[in-house]
């Protein structure tokens, strides 16, 4: 049943994933790429990680690519989808380089050659906590300093994003 | 009134910064009005600082003024200070003195030209380095003053220096003078590595204890010095600046030769009199180049026709007279005839000036004549200058110039061979300066006829001066009347404190000698009256006994009318060859090695640039694939190789 | 029992989907797409090994990672209005403003 489901996820994350990356319609591409963060929002579910679960959906599933598709329809995009991939030897080298990296990659998880020492956080005192909880308490706790940092980068962005997009008053 | 010797100085670097900055803002007038303004406060204050200093009693006249401590690094330690004792009171009076008198007449004289305020600040300029020279307390500010001085030169020299010899004058006079400088300031700086010290008065006291007499260091110091001495004061073999410096306005060459520049040589000497009693060989150095000098050139000035060259070899050949002089240890002399030199040097050069004036600039003596009517107070005051510098008695020449043959043949380091050598030079001086006289002013009038009607005396702020400064000549050597002739040598007393710091009786007053002095003089007079008489021969008698001559001594009379063709010697032997090193440093070493190298390595970098920059395509992708091989790359070493 | 090995291969893949997305489409917003991709991709990495070696680091990691791709996206997506609206393109190809 676990490993069912897991497959399942795993099938449409890589196949949405795949369609993101083939589609020339870019609103096609970024429903994909929700899909692709759906099924991820499930896996992380499985392991377990609920708050990231939720985040994932609201975050990046709901905002963030809400933000793509607003951008996408603002432009007038229709002309550039003719010619969606680049000249030969870029798609060549870029593909033969990527499967490579995935080889390498492919190679190093499979093999198992990692290990590690487990920490206090076993899944099953996370449970009796609750997810969130153990989340938030570490947030304003052990990484209360980078968690104050991302404000800043975040509000940085904002100005940054306004001063970008806004037109020239001339 | 004696703390604000500083004011000295300091009023012409005023007018330098007014004239300087304004000059041209401000009316014609006005500049006038500041440059001679600011020297005669200057003047004003070297008197009044003269008077307190008569006031004190003779052994106490030293004063040393601290301005601001201007260098202290390590052992170096130098102050904007000044020293006014009597030596540099007297020399503070007369550059001041007589640079306001020049100052005065400059009005006049250049009062039509274009760059009326340079001129002046440019003035301002050399009459502020020569009193920070003749007021510095330490060999430092003294440098500087004497580098300034080389400066104003250069720039005044090369005043019109549209004119391509007016230019060349000033280079050269700069080239040669930086020539002496190099060695001057290598005895600056062996004197601070033997001293440790660079004050005048440290150095001085120490001097005794530090150098034995006739040791190599000492003449060594003094040797270095005396080469600066030979560049600024023109003595061979660097005087060959000065007779081109007449390039410069009349004035210019006036205020050279007076007040300011050359004088600085011999104010050097008698200054570091103490090191020099420590080297006699110097000493006796000094006294030969300098009467070797006074023959030399007196002798070029036979023949010259350029009554500003005339004047400026008279020049050299007094200056060489003065260094005699202070070679013989006989200081006290040397400045007075440095003083009694000021006034009727400048004097003649002045009335040069006013001749020029009345002929439309022309120097050629030969094309001159019979002015006496025309300009009769030019006439008289230049007459009067000729007087004196030809030693006629009861003027001031006449008292200086003795004094100094009198040491030449008595004093402490005196030979009768000194003294030989300065009776001819007296008579040839005596020659030279009337036939000037006579050529100009008296016999048949060769002036351009085209010129005749436009002969006119100069305005009288021209004329002021050449009759103040005539005035001088005649009782400037009132001051120091011999004890022989019934004087007190008053200028000898009052500088007498300065010169006996170093060692303690300087100088014995040679008595028990009366007949023999006044035998001296007697033939010393007799040789200039003879001078006169021969150019009286020459050229009011007989004016074509020059020419036959001439044409009899044909040889000779062409090596004197070349300057012994000192000039192309210097030429073929020192700056010719120094011009083809030059060149072949140039385009063999610097074009071949150091710029081929230089350019070389541009090379490089702009060939491999070339091929380099092919890499930078602008395509993000491109950058995208590098980034991801680099990826690749790193993963896979970190997987299998570590 | 899912192993940790088949999320890791999971996030490999994605992973290098993203890359070859990034290295072959010339459309800026797709590259921007495949580049969110790639950050999921590591996420479930990160995840997964807080999972399996019992820490909630990498759980606290992934929330850092979304913020600052949160603002990335804010940022980058205005950097390609700005862009559209100079050249009227979103053409990496015909971007190439960084040439000698």
């Amino acid at each position: 049943m676990e490993l069912g489901l897991f497959i399942v996820l795993a099938l449409v994350a890589m196949a949405s994933a795949i369609a993101v990356i083939i589609q020339r319609n870019p609103v096609y591409s970024a429903l994909y790429l929700i899909l692709t963060f759906l099924s991820l929002a499930g896996l992380y579910l499985q392991l377990q990680a609920q708050f990231i679960a939720a985040i994932q959906v609201i975050v990046y599933a709901g905002a963030i690519m809400v933000l793509f598709l607003f951008v996408i329809m603002l432009l007038d995009l229709r002309k550039e989808e003719q010619r969606a991939v680049k000249g030969g030897y870029q798609l060549l080298i870029g593909l033969l380089l990527a499967a490579i990296l995935l080889g390498e990659l492919g190679l190093v998880f499979g093999g198992g050659v990692l290990k590690g020492v487990p920490g206090e956080f076993s899944p099953e005192k996370v449970s009796a906590l609750g997810n969130t909880q153990v989340v938030g308490r570490l947030l304003f706790t052990d990484f209360l300093l980078p968690f104050e940092l991302t404000s800043v980068i975040l509000l940085v962005a904002i100005v940054g994003a306004i001063v970008l997009a806004k037109r020239r008053l001339d | 009134m004696i703390d604000y010797v500083w004011l000295v100085p300091a009023f012409p670097l005023i007018g330098v910064l007014i004239n300087g900055f304004f000059g041209r803002r401000i009316r014609r007038a006005a500049v006038g009005w500041v440059a001679c303004g600011v020297m005669g406060l200057s003047f004003l204050v070297s008197s009044l600082v003269f008077w307190d200093l008569l006031q004190l009693p003779p052994d106490k006249r030293v004063f040393k003024g601290v301005v601001f401590t201007w260098i202290a690094s390590g052992d170096l330690r130098a102050e904007a200070g000044f020293l006014l004792d009597p030596l540099s009171a007297v020399m503070i009076l007369v550059v001041s003195g007589v640079g306001f008198l020049i100052h005065v007449y400059s009005v006049g004289y250049m009062g039509e030209d274009r760059d009326y305020p340079r001129y002046f600040t440019h003035l301002n300029l050399f009459a502020f380095s020569m009193l920070l020279l003749v007021l510095a307390s330490n060999y430092l500010l003294f440098f500087v003053g004497w580098e300034l001085v080389g400066l104003c030169s250069y720039l005044l020299i090369g005043f019109w220096f549209e004119r391509k010899t007016a230019a060349d004058a000033g280079k050269k006079a700069f080239v040669v003078n930086r020539i002496g400088d190099f060695g001057f300031a290598l005895g600056i700086m062996l004197i601070f590595v033997t001293f440790g010290s660079l004050d005048f008065q440290e150095v001085f006291r120490m001097a005794p204890e530090k150098l034995q007499v006739g040791s190599a260091l000492a003449t060594a110091i003094t040797l270095l010095l005396f080469t600066g001495a030979m560049g600024k004061s023109a003595q061979i073999p660097l005087y060959v600046w000065l007779p081109d410096a007449m390039e410069g306005p009349t004035p210019v060459s006036a205020l050279i030769h007076a007040a300011t520049m050359v004088t600085a040589g011999v104010y050097m000497v008698a200054r570091n009199h103490v090191l020099y009693e420590l080297a006699p060989f110097s000493l006796a150095l000094v006294a030969a180049v300098g009467m070797a000098t006074a023959f030399f050139t007196a002798s070029i000035a036979l023949v010259q026709n350029d009554i500003k060259r005339i004047m400026a070899y008279s020049t050299i050949s007094q200056l060489g007279y003065m260094f005699t002089g202070a070679g013989v240890g006989a200081y006290a002399a040397g400045i007075f005839h440095l003083m009694t030199h000021a006034f009727f040097k400048a004097l003649l050069f002045l009335a040069a000036g006013s001749v020029m004036h009345a002929l439309a600039n022309e120097t050629d003596i030969r094309r001159m004549g019979a002015l006496k009517e025309h300009i009769p107070i030019t006439f008289w005051t230049m007459a009067i200058a000729t007087a004196a510098i030809a030693g006629i008695p009861g003027l001031s020449g006449f008292f200086s110039k003795d004094e100094i043959l009198w040491q030449a043949y008595s004093g402490r380091h005196g030979h009768y061979l000194l003294w030989l050598l300065g009776v001819a030079t007296a008579a040839l001086t005596a020659f030279y300066m009337f036939r000037v006289l006579f050529l100009t002013f008296l016999g048949e009038s060769r002036v351009d006829p085209h010129l005749r009607h436009h002969i006119h005396e100069s305005p009288p702020i021209m004329t002021v001066p050449l009759m103040i400064l005539a005035f001088l000549s005649i009782v400037g050597g009132y001051l120091g009347v011999p004890e022989v002739l019934g004087g007190a040598n008053r200028f000898q007393e009052f500088l007498a404190p300065v010169f006996e710091v170093g060692h303690a009786k300087a100088i014995p007053s040679p008595h028990g000698a009366v007949g023999l002095e006044l035998g001296l003089m007697g033939v010393s007079v007799a040789a200039a009256l003879v001078g006169i008489g021969v150019a009286y021969r020459f050229y009011i008698q007989d004016p074509s006994l020059p020419h036959r001559l001439a044409e009899r001594f044909q040889r000779a009379y062409t090596a004197l009318l070349n300057k012994y063709y000192v000039d192309e010697i210097y030429e073929t032997l020192i700056v010719n060859p120094f011009k083809r090193g030059s060149v072949f440093l140039w385009e063999g070493f610097d074009v071949k090695v150091v710029d081929g190298s230089v350019n070389g390595v541009a090379y490089l970098v702009e060939w491999g640039g070339s091929l380099l920059r092919k890499v930078q395509t602008g395509y993000v992708f491109n950058y995208v694939l590098a980034i991801l091989a680099g990826a690749v790359a790193i993963v896979g070493y970190m997987a299998f190789w570590r | 029992m899912v192993p940790l090995s088949a999320y890791l291969i999971l996030s490999a893949f994605l992973f290098a989907t993203g890359v070859v997305g990034v290295a072959t489409r010339r459309n800026v917003l797709i590259i921007f797409m495949s580049i969110e991709l790639m950050l999921n991709a590591v996420n479930l990495a990160f995840v997964a090994f807080s999972r399996f070696l019992h820490s909630m680091d990498g759980q606290i990691i992934v929330l850092f990672v979304m913020t600052v791709a949160a603002a990335e996206v804010a940022v980058g997506l205005a950097i390609i209005i700005a862009l559209f609206r100079n050249k009227e393109t979103v053409d990496v190809a015909e971007i190439n403003l960084m040439k000698w």
